[in-house]
């Protein structure tokens, strides 16, 4: 009963029902297999004394080829079932993969496939060893490799073996045609950049950019901070120093830092992630140099603080709720200690100016913050404080981008619809 | 007067000092522990797999259950770290336990301590009584503890567990533990289930499920949950719990109430104070501003 | 040319990781495999670097007697505590028995499992006095937000679950995941786009100001 509850819930996707299958079915005739090998002498007196029964019809037309998109090590094994049982012929209960690497063995077992109750239908299997040469499941590449199938039967010494397929190999693809939608994608996005590039090059800075407010708060809550005479406190998030959500930070902390210096007034940015901490040092630096102010800087302002998520939290409340930051700006990636910091903030009485692009915080922030950049409004945020007609390029790409994401998702509906699947699979990557 | 006084009271409204919603919720939250109380929680079918995919196991087959979270992730997951492992040893099913989190062990060893006490005594589940039994180490589970670099560990363990514990948690050769006796990889376990606050799941999807086709179920905490059910889709996981609900349902499916049901119960009161709440600030938002005519 | 190379090695590299993406050979496999070590590696070194402005900017603070300064104190006692009680040699009779040392286990289960749980569950009073605050019904959207957001919140209320439940599942898995999506989607496109700057070396804050 289970078995068929769990056959329609994961109907959509046959491989991994197989495997599953082949796994409980690995289990359940692993022992089988062994008896098998030793006990065929006794075949006929133990099933003929209990139940007079014949091996049933064998597998057959098994063909082996290599498995696409992948480095090598696997193969898919095909073959067709064993007829139905005549008169007196064990049921099959399912088949078991062997292989070898000459014709004429040894065959190691290397996995089972349970029966098909449409006995027509062809069945496959993914022989997916490893890579390792030691290890046990080692199957090589670019090596000829012989395949069998096994009908067995809840009678262990019941079964019956198909002719040995021809030979076939693993071999490693030079490029993964799962990938292919991913590809064109990534070229045609590329392309229109480039051409956006050029095109701001020549227009200059004209292209427009809607105004973000959270961002235009960034140089008010600056000045605000200088007229209380009280820090402004600047958190990148448990991000590393590879999520975009961090990298687009550091450029708001780059200008931050050098309007702080400016101003004479103070920014303290706690870390997370050491290499992040590295390099927000260098950021708020820089930013200092920029502003003529180099001998402003302090070491002490941008510090490592711990990689414990609430450790860190307990850290920055214990700032804000001790120093009184006059704003408290949080950009980057954030998880569940976000709410826990804003409203700490807003029980300080700073101004919070928020952005993330980890979507489960977002109500978070908009609720406990004065001002919140939601998603890619902080990955813009680079382009809108620079005004370099270059990044302003790109952003334009990204909307063009967009919208032909909108009227293909508009289309797929459409399609879907009406039937026509085919449109849709044609954009999913495999693999 | 009444006018004056009615204004005063609408603006004291809206600035009510939040650390009165503090204290009623505080209230709240430990006094409806106590009250008995029947939540609804029909399992959703993502749950229900789980339970069956570990109610059909034989006594003797094995799962490896990972305990990937930290304390701060205690209140969602450990329900469902205790609701598998009591079903598993009930069952006399093994339990391989490993945990990727830096502070995992600590949890695992909690629950270890704990549920071995409870199926210390004989309980009923699901109409079928179970009589008390002493739960060993090294029979009836392993606790193989906490090694870095998980992505690296899940990877090891497909090849063999040894590669990365060769001793379990409390320094014993893991070939000295009659439980890992025939377990050399994912091969000899029936399934893995990850309980993670983390990013371990990820390696778990990745190298596990995808690379050595292992069975793989997930329990995960409230928020991360969505993230996670397009893997449910394609088929790389069976079956998915979700934080303090998911953990209730299994419970309930269990028919083990425990830590999630009372969450659960303590969870619906808070809701309902909190819209108290919301509803009293409208109150005094609509009075404060009928009053100065807006 | 300080600034030459580091964007040099951004290009080669960003485009190689990018095109590993697609080959599945051996190789290759094993060349990514390789470069995301490195990356663990560099963290190690960097995590060095962290500790240490860690305990010089906390030294400092002791030194100078700066405001507040005696919760250093506890920060290095925590650093260093866990590291001396952590610590494991001299055999069965030992006092340092890593994990397994009375006073390690102390510290975690008696310290800072509670310490923990408890910033966590800060979460339910701070949930609590934010939506105070911001839920109110200021204008149609606000109070569309308002009545959805009690709906789902009383999904679970015994009596009511029943008629609750339904509209709850559909807010959550029509209009919200829609709504999600689309920020998906942005974010999606904001990561290859930020991503394609970083390479091309349009975009080079985060090495500090160009």
């Amino acid at each position: 009963m289970t078995l068929q509850s769990r056959t329609s819930r994961n109907a959509f996707w046959p491989g991994f029902r197989l495997a599953v299958y082949g796994m409980m079915f690995g289990i359940v005739f692993s022992s089988s297999a062994v008896l098998s090998q030793e006990a065929t002498a006794e075949v006929d007196n133990a099933s003929t004394m209990l139940a007079p029964m014949l091996a049933p019809a064998a597998p057959g037309n098994v063909t082996v080829e290599d498995a696409p998109n992948d480095a090598g090590h696997a193969v898919i094994v095909t073959f067709s079932q064993s007829q139905a049982p005549a008169d007196g012929q064990a049921l099959v209960l399912g088949y078991e993969i062997y292989r070898s690497l000459a014709r004429s063995g040894p065959w190691k077992k290397v996995g089972a496939v349970p029966s098909d109750v449409d006995v027509t239908a062809s069945l496959i299997y993914k022989d997916a060893g490893g890579s390792d040469k030691s290890s046990d499941d080692y199957l090589p590449t670019e090596t000829d490799l012989f395949y069998r199938v096994r009908a067995v039967t809840a009678d262990s010494t019941l079964y019956s073996d198909s002719e040995v397929s021809a030979p076939a190999q693993a071999v490693g693809q030079w490029w993964n045609s799962g990938r292919n939608p991913v590809f064109f994608f990534v070229l045609f996005f590329t392309l229109l950049t480039l051409y956006f590039l050029r095109v701001a090059k020549q227009r200059g800075d004209s292209l427009y950019i809607r105004p973000l407010a959270g961002i235009d708060a960034v140089d008010e809550a600056i000045g605000r901070a200088t007229e209380m005479g009280k820090p402004i406190l600047y958190v990148l998030g448990l991000g590393t120093a590879s999520d975009i959500a961090t990298i687009a930070s550091f450029t708001i902390l780059g200008r931050v830092a050098r309007k702080v210096a400016e101003y004479q007034t103070d920014v303290i940015v706690p870390c997370y992630d050491p290499i992040v901490f590295t390099i927000a040092q260098e950021t708020v630096r820089t930013g200092y140099m920029d502003a003529g102010r180099p001998d402003a800087y302090r070491d002490d302002q941008v510090y490592f603080v711990t990689q414990a998520q609430f450790a860190y939290v307990a850290a920055v409340n214990g700032t804000i709720l001790r120093d009184r930051p006059a704003t408290n700006i949080y950009l980057g990636k954030f998880y569940a200690e976000s709410l826990i910091l804003a409203e700490t903030g807003a029980i300080a009485g700073s101004i919070q100016i928020a952005g993330t692009d980890e979507i489960a915080q977002l109500p978070f922030f908009v609720v406990a913050c004065d001002y919140t950049l939601i998603g890619e409004e902080l990955y813009a945020a680079s382009a809108y404080l620079g005004r370099e007609p270059l990044l302003l390029g790109a952003l334009k790409a990204q909307d063009y981008a967009k919208a032909v994401i909108v009227v293909l998702a508009i289309l797929g509906v459409i399609m879907s619809g009406l039937g026509y699947e085919g449109f849709a699979k044609a954009f999913e990557a495999v693999g | 007067m009444s006018n004056n006084s009615n204004k005063g009271f609408f603006d004291r409204v809206m600035l009510l000092d939040r650390r009165w919603v503090f204290l009623v919720l505080a209230v709240v939250v430990v006094s409806t522990y106590y009250i008995p109380m029947n939540v609804p929680v029909p399992a959703s079918r993502e749950v229900q797999t789980i339970f069956d995919a570990i109610e059909g196991l034989e006594e003797g087959q094995k799962i490896l259950l990972a305990i990937d979270y930290d304390p701060n992730a205690l209140a969602e997951l450990h329900p469902m770290t205790y609701v598998i492992m009591e079903q598993c040893f009930r069952k006399k099913v093994g339990v391989i336990i490993t945990s990727l989190s830096q502070n995992g062990p600590g949890m695992a060893e909690q629950a270890i301590l704990d549920i071995v006490d409870s199926t210390a005594l004989p309980k009923t589940y699901n109409g079928v009584s179970y009589p008390g039994r002493e739960i060993v180490n090294g029979v009836d589970y392993a606790f193989l503890g906490y090694r870095a670099y998980f992505e690296l560990v899940i990877t090891g363990m497909g090849q063999n567990f040894r590669t990365f514990f060769s001793r379990d948690y409390y320094d014993v050769l893991l070939d000295s533990l009659p439980i890992m006796k025939d377990v050399q990889n994912y091969d000899d376990i029936e399934m893995v289930i990850d309980i993670s606050g983390s990013n371990v799941v990820d390696a778990w999807i990745k190298y596990a499920a995808a690379r050595y086709d292992v069975k793989l179920a997930l329990g995960l905490t409230g928020v991360m949950t969505a993230d996670y059910y397009p893997y449910l889709g394609s088929g790389r996981v069976f079956g998915l719990m979700g934080g303090l609900l998911g953990a209730a349902e299994y419970e309930r499916l269990a028919d083990n109430p425990g830590l999630a049901m009372d969450g659960m119960k303590v969870q619906v009161w808070a809701h309902l104070t909190i819209i108290a709440f919301i509803i009293i600030a409208n109150i005094g938002y609509f009075g404060s501003h009928k009053k100065r005519g807006l | 040319m300080k600034r030459q190379i580091p964007l040099a090695l951004v290009f080669i590299f960003g485009w190689l990781m990018l095109a590993l993406y697609f080959i599945p050979l051996e190789g290759a496999q094993k060349v990514n495999e390789n470069m995301l070590d490195w990356t663990s590696i560099i963290g190690i070194f960097a995590l060095a670097l962290g500790i240490w402005s860690l305990i010089t900017v906390n030294l400092d603070r002791i030194k100078h007697k700066k405001r507040d300064w005696q919760y250093s104190f506890i920060t290095l006692f925590g650093l260093f505590g866990m590291i001396i009680f952590g610590l494991k040699f001299g055999g069965e009779n030992s006092m340092f028995q890593g994990q397994e040392s009375y006073m390690f286990r102390h510290f975690f289960n008696d310290i800072l499992i509670p310490i923990y749980s408890t910033m966590f569950s800060l979460l339910a009073f701070f949930i609590a006095s934010a939506a105070y605050r911001a839920f109110r019904a200021r204008s149609a959207l606000a109070s569309i937000l308002l009545i959805g957001a009690i709906i789902v919140m009383i999904r679970f209320f015994p009596f009511v679950a029943e008629y609750t439940r339904p509209v709850a599942d559909w807010i959550l898995n029509v209009p919200n995941l829609a709504a999600k999506r689309a920020i998906w989607m942005g974010v999606g496109l904001g990561i290859v786009a930020t991503g394609l700057k970083v390479i091309l070396g349009i975009e080079r804050a985060y090495m500090g100001r160009d």
